[in-house]
């Protein structure tokens, strides 16, 4: 693994609110590889989402550098809104625009930010819902889908400008639980392609299964990190084993 | 009086106010005034609404989170004008205004149409931007951030993800504007424009009987408002209804 470039550095990321009262997220530092899944797991309010969001600068850092293919994205000079184009994200609440057919959601950035032919990003999205089981369902409204079939879009969605990694803000949370299979699959399967994804979750049997990485945040700050097993098999803080003691 | 003097004398009242000396046109013509200043006073109006709820919606939302800066500063001197603006037009009324534009702003202008206009759209254009920007702001955030993630900078956000949206919600509220708009253009009269109330007056300074002229121009606003408060609720239905 060590000879996969690294796509992103974090480096002394902090985030503070209320004038440095409150710090959701304390000195982070980490590097994630290209092909690789990091799963970040904490209890709420730990600051994982604050620190997944930060990666695309949705959430303005206090201090600190993120460094996305060796470009200093925290630094005004660069163009963040370039280097998103690089970053699909996948949100809790899906958010897909609703005024839109699901097609036209997924081809109105490609259209516009890459200056795809209309045929060319609705043949590519096409397929990719294809891949994911709702090519019928193209000319449906984000409306008339249910949570699993709106969170796939989403991915998909995500996917249409071929991004370099995949940021996911619990993507299952606010799904049925009998939908929650259905958007793991997608993932397991955009993992096994050897996309690069950072995944916020509380998915405990997904982490196991997929990471290649898990990161373990508690009040801000990040408290552990290593394989799948070393997380859950052999985890050394109290912090970390009474969160798990908890949750598994 | 007998039931056929009672219609006899009618006859002569509808004939005197409407028929004689063809005075039916002065509420036909002055009906023709009202729907035309109506209509440009609320393109003009929908024109400024857009850009005073931008700035103080971009105002709102990003004020706070942007870097001290050429742009920061004309953001703020825009959102400080904007302001000023919303709060004297709301805070004065319409017929003041229209007659400050008359006399004071455009005194040297002869045509009281557009003087109307200029006036009417402007004290309508400050409404509609708290109706736009209620609109933007009802939008839920994670819209905006959506269409951020995707690349979009910050205007293409707005206009291919916000303002769509925020104008459909906001389509119903205000076509009730324009209605609002329809019938605060009867001072007009004050600046001795001739619309559909001035028309009635007129006819009734002739005639010196109030009741058929006045009920007539009555009963003429009566019918467009409810026509057009049908085709509104008919625009709502059809907008929920492909909304899910």
């Amino acid at each position: 693994m060590n000879d996969k470039k690294t796509l992103i550095e974090v480096s002394h990321l902090s985030k503070h609110f209320a004038d440095g009262k409150i710090k959701a997220l304390d000195d982070i530092n980490t590097e994630i590889k290209q092909g690789e899944v990091v799963v970040v797991i904490g209890p709420s309010g730990s600051g994982k989402s604050t620190f997944l969001r930060c990666l695309n600068l949705l959430e303005v850092p206090t201090s600190g550098h993120i460094y996305f293919e060796g470009v200093d994205i925290t630094d005004k000079k660069n163009n963040i809104n370039v280097h998103r184009q690089k970053m699909g994200m996948v949100f809790q609440h899906f958010n897909l625009f609703p005024h839109m057919t699901i097609l036209k959601n997924m081809t109105i950035a490609p259209m516009k930010l890459l200056k795809k032919s209309q045929q060319e990003a609705e043949e590519q999205a096409m397929a990719l819902l294809k891949r994911v089981g709702l090519e019928d369902r193209a000319n449906a409204y984000p409306s008339q889908l249910s949570g699993g079939q709106k969170q796939r879009v989403a991915i998909v969605r995500a996917l249409c400008m071929d991004p370099e990694v995949m940021l996911f803000d619990e993507p299952t949370s606010a799904l049925d639980p009998e939908m929650v299979g259905e958007v793991l699959e997608v993932m397991k399967q955009l993992a096994s392609e050897n996309m690069t994804m950072v995944v916020v979750t509380h998915e405990m049997g997904f982490a196991r299964e997929v990471a290649s990485r898990v990161m373990f945040m508690a009040d801000g700050v990040q408290i552990e990190e290593g394989t799948p097993a070393e997380i859950f098999d052999h985890p050394k803080s109290e912090r970390l084993k009474s969160f798990l003691a908890k949750v598994l | 009086m007998t039931l056929e003097e009672w219609f006899a004398s009618w006859q002569t009242r509808l004939y005197v106010n409407f028929i004689k000396d063809d005075r039916w046109r002065y509420l036909t013509d002055g009906l023709w005034v009202t729907l035309k200043l109506t209509f440009f006073a609320v393109l003009l109006g929908i024109a400024i609404g857009m850009v005073i709820s931008i700035i103080r919606s971009t105002k709102d939302k990003n004020g706070d989170e942007m870097r001290w800066g050429i742009w920061k500063g004309l953001l703020y001197i825009a959102d400080f004008f904007a302001r000023v603006y919303l709060t004297v037009i709301r805070g004065t009324p319409v017929v003041v205004q229209l007659m400050i534009m008359y006399y004071i702003i455009m005194v040297s202008s002869t045509n009281k149409v557009l003087v109307a206009v200029l006036a009417f759209g402007i004290n309508s254009g400050a409404y509609v931007a708290e109706i736009f920007r209620s609109g933007i702001m009802s939008i839920d955030n994670g819209q905006f951030e959506a269409g951020r993630s995707l690349g979009f900078n910050y205007v293409q956000t707005m206009r291919y993800i916000i303002i769509p949206q925020a104008f459909k919600n906001v389509l119903p509220t205000l076509a009730n504007e324009f209605i609002v708009l329809l019938k605060e253009t009867s001072v007009a009269g004050y600046v001795a424009l001739q619309d559909l109330t001035k028309g009635g007056d007129i006819i009734r300074s002739r005639t010196y009987d109030a009741f058929p002229s006045l009920i007539a121009v009555a009963l003429i606003y009566l019918v467009m408002v409810m026509f057009f408060t049908k085709l509104v609720n008919k625009l709502e239905r059809r907008l929920r209804s492909s909304e899910r």
